[in-house]
């Protein structure tokens, strides 16, 4: 919260309505801004050149989580596995023929469609066909479908498919043991 | 409601115990009613990599002995606390992919071990190429660690309903002969199982069949129909034949010809084209070590499976990768074309043939080998016409069947074809074995037969054999038969002796076709003299055509393939309360136990003492 030591004085104040005024009428962005204030208070937006300098009091810290290396090391591994990706990954594509590159896209593709289809439920968002005209209600899960383009006026939404999106209805990672190094993402190998 | 769960079992659990694959289902027997009933497929926790654990509903049948340097520790642990093992060992997933770069140290097909008549079953002989170092293990072993596994990750699922406290079944192959039979028993005990009952897998496949059905089977079948089950598994092929009778006025299948075992599958398949596509690199300069191979040989089955579903499509591309890091430019790109799967795969494997035709039977080397006695000739369909050629009186002497087939007829003529194996996912296999079995019944003037749909491919074994322990607790309708041979132990003839020739055998029935679970017959009138502390042997013979013999019936000839022999048995009288060398008189008997195995028995002449006669899984040299 911002103590009152920041707020500015009764003279400093004369001549930032008097700014706010004018820059009102003939700034259409500035103009926004000032619109904005007289919404709740809210994080920062995009940071647009500030004429002057508006001190934002800080929101609540959010406790962001940290993802565990564990299952994303444990992915990495599966991917290398089943579709070589680190391998084809770590190549650089400018010394080879698009048919060689072909050959082992087939092996990632494969391999990476394996491991989608083993360990992860994947299914559509939206299970109209893309490019059909659809009808978002009130109250629709914005973590679910995002908007796009002349996104003004208020629900109901309508609009073209552009995207099905993706959701992951389970996950079923492989189990690890407690002793087991998931860093090590594909051990050497030695043919004795 | 505990006391309920320790007295009934709430669950009926099939297992299929195959050459490849493993799985396990159940029945909710508290939800299920009649017909309709409340099943599911266990999903089993198993290593897919070194300390990685994961669920699969497929656990593959396959052991992998990891040397002392290649785990850490942790690398095998288990959801639950496994029993020490004197040698670390890996069964499921992590064992298969294992064992396909270090292949010495992996056990696999311990089932067509477990019926191989030539090698001692209860001896650590696998891998069959480990080197000395390598602690090998016995089929026994491997098939009770696949079945322990199957427990253990039944009990960690369901902590409320022990495993041991459950119904169990567990698939065999039709044609495992009574030692094959015996020994899964034993395995199936040393795993922990108690209450246990063998069901032939063909009858686990239709069972689950009519289970999936809810009971529009009946719409499906009808009184007289003759059912021929093709069940072709990744390394082995079975024939079954089930005749619907009716018996007031309910429909009743009868089981009535098993075929012989065959070692010849999906895998082979595979293994043949990777071969042929290997030989086209090669022309073109391109030699694949071992390694690439079984990546080639992966590559062709997917490549075979996209090819053989999809009519529209004429070349599948294969690329075997690279084995080092350099993925591109290091892997090798060929491709299978429609054609080639076709000669091969069709005319290879399921070739249009004659109903007269029968497998070539190779003579073979002298020197006889360890390996496993691989089918000789590849077209399964030369085997499924000396099956059905084999079986043409198979109903001749059944209820309602008499006159159904014509006089002429060369085969028996199947009504109906139910399918059973991975390898019918493709319509083209499906259509050539109906094409070709209804080419033999149009020349014979027969109707064709039909196919019966809706099988589950992959898993009805398994969920036939639940539905099968379902069924035995009094729902649903049940399969009838009884053993599938008769069998017999040969007496030497009473002639002089001539020079330079075996003295001729007489065969003796001693358990005749049909036997049904928990009966038991004596052989009447003849006794024999066993000496006490000192084993005796006999010859065993059995017959899958030979359904009108009698217990006590002694046959002086007989057919060419008419009896195959089978491993010896001997009777070993143990000396308890008597003095080695006394000779006591014994009679046989014959008896189908509950659990679907068969045992011969030594009974003393006032009944009071009973000895068992083993049958000898040490080993025979094949003839």
């Amino acid at each position: 919260m911002s103590t009152p030591s920041s707020h500015p004085s009764f003279w400093r104040r004369v001549p930032l309505a008097f700014g706010a005024f004018f820059s009102t009428l003939s700034d259409a962005a500035y103009a926004a801004r000032v619109e904005k204030l007289s919404l709740p208070e809210a994080a920062p937006v995009a940071p647009a050149p500030a004429p002057a300098p508006v001190p934002v009091p800080a929101a609540a810290p959010v406790i962001l989580k940290e993802a565990t290396p564990d299952a994303a090391l444990q992915l990495l591994a599966l991917l290398q596995r089943e579709a070589r990706l680190i391998d084809f990954t770590q190549e650089n594509l400018g010394s080879h023929a698009d048919a060689d590159i072909g050959a082992a896209a087939r092996v990632v593709h494969e391999g990476c469609a394996k491991v989608m289809r083993e360990y992860f439920t994947i299914e559509a968002v939206r299970q109209e066909a893309e490019g059909s005209r659809i009808v978002l209600q009130e109250g629709f899960d914005s973590a679910q479908v995002r908007l796009t383009g002349n996104v003004v006026g208020s629900a109901p939404f309508t609009g073209t498919l552009s995207h099905r999106g993706w959701r992951a209805s389970s996950v079923r990672l492989p189990k690890l043991s407690g002793q087991h190094d998931a860093a090590i993402l594909a051990p050497a190998e030695v043919e004795l | 409601m505990s006391d309920q769960a320790n007295n009934t079992p709430r669950y009926a659990i099939g297992i299929d115990l195959g050459t490849t694959h493993s799985a396990l289902s159940y029945v909710n027997l508290v939800e299920s009613d009649g017909e309709k009933s409340s099943h599911g497929v266990l999903k089993v926790p198993q290593l897919s990599a070194p300390g990685s654990v994961e669920e699969l509903s497929l656990l593959p049948s396959f052991v992998y002995l990891p040397h002392a340097d290649e785990v850490a520790a942790g690398d095998l642990a288990l959801p639950w606390v496994t029993e020490e093992a004197e040698a670390p060992f890996v069964v499921g997933e992590m064992a298969r992919s294992r064992g396909a770069t270090t292949p010495i140290r992996l056990v696999s097909s311990a089932k067509s071990w477990l019926c191989h008549p030539g090698v001692d079953r209860r001896a650590a002989i696998l891998p069959n190429d480990a080197p000395a170092e390598v602690a090998r293990i016995s089929p026994i072993t491997a098939a009770t660690r696949y079945l322990t596994h199957l427990r253990q990750a039944w009990d960690n699922a369901h902590p409320q309903a022990p495993f041991a406290e459950q119904e169990i079944t567990v698939t065999i192959p039709a044609s495992f002969d009574p030692a094959a039979r015996e020994l899964t028993m034993e395995a199936a005990q040393a795993a922990g199982y108690t209450s246990l009952t063998l069901l032939e897998e063909p009858q686990a496949a239709l069972y689950s069949w009519i289970q999936t059905s809810e009971g529009r089977w009946r719409k499906e079948v009808k009184p007289g129909d003759i059912i021929l089950m093709v069940d072709v598994g990744g390394g082995t092929s079975d024939f079954s034949l089930i005749a619907v009778l009716e018996r007031d006025g309910v429909l009743e299948p009868h089981r009535v010809a098993v075929g012989e075992h065959i070692l010849l599958g999906g895998d082979n398949m595979d293994l043949a084209l990777a071969h042929l596509v290997a030989r086209k690199l090669a022309a073109n300069g391109t030699a694949l070590d071992a390694w690439q191979m079984r990546a080639l040989t992966y590559g062709c089955r997917s490549a075979k499976e996209s090819l053989l579903a999809d009519s529209g499509l004429d070349v599948a591309p294969i690329v075997v990768p690279s084995r080092g890091s350099k993925l591109i430019g290091g892997s090798i790109r060929t491709e299978l074309t429609r054609t080639e799967v076709s000669t091969f795969i069709l005319d290879g494997f399921f070739p249009q043939v004659e109903a007269s035709s029968r497998p070539a039977v190779r003579t073979r080397a002298g020197l006889t080998q360890l390996g496993l006695p691989y089918a000789q000739d590849a077209a399964i369909t030369r085997h499924l016409a000396a099956f059905l050629g084999r079986q043409v009186a198979a109903t001749s002497e059944l209820e309602g069947f008499a006159g159904r087939q014509a006089d002429g007829a060369s085969f028996l003529h199947p009504t109906a074809v139910l399918f059973n194996g991975g390898v019918f996912k493709s319509d083209l296999l499906v259509q050539r074995i109906m094409a070709t079995v209804n080419d033999w019944l149009y020349l014979e003037g027969a109707e064709p037969a039909r196919m019966l749909a809706g099988a589950d491919l992959d898993l009805a074994v398994a969920r036939g054999a639940a539905y099968y322990s379902y069924v035995r607790r009094g729902h649903g309708v049940r399969i009838r038969g009884g053993t599938a041979s008769s069998f017999y132990v040969a007496i030497e003839s009473a002639m002089p002796a001539i020079p330079g020739m075996e003295p001729p055998i007489q065969a003796l029935c001693v358990a005749p076709f049909g036997m049904e679970e928990g009966s038991e017959l004596e052989l009447p009138g003849q006794q024999f003299g066993l000496v006490v502390g000192e084993p005796v042997h006999f010859r065993f013979f059995a017959s899958s055509t030979r359904r009108n013999d009698q217990i006590g019936d002694l046959l002086d000839f007989w057919g060419l393939d008419e009896l195959q022999e089978l491993s010896e048995i001997q009777a070993t009288l143990s000396a308890e309360g008597r003095s080695a060398g006394d000779v006591v008189q014994v009679k046989l008997h014959a008896r189908v136990t509950e659990a679907g195995t068969l045992e011969l028995l030594a009974v003393s002449a006032d009944g009071a003492e009973r000895w068992k006669v083993e049958f000898d899984v040490r080993g025979t040299p094949q003839p």
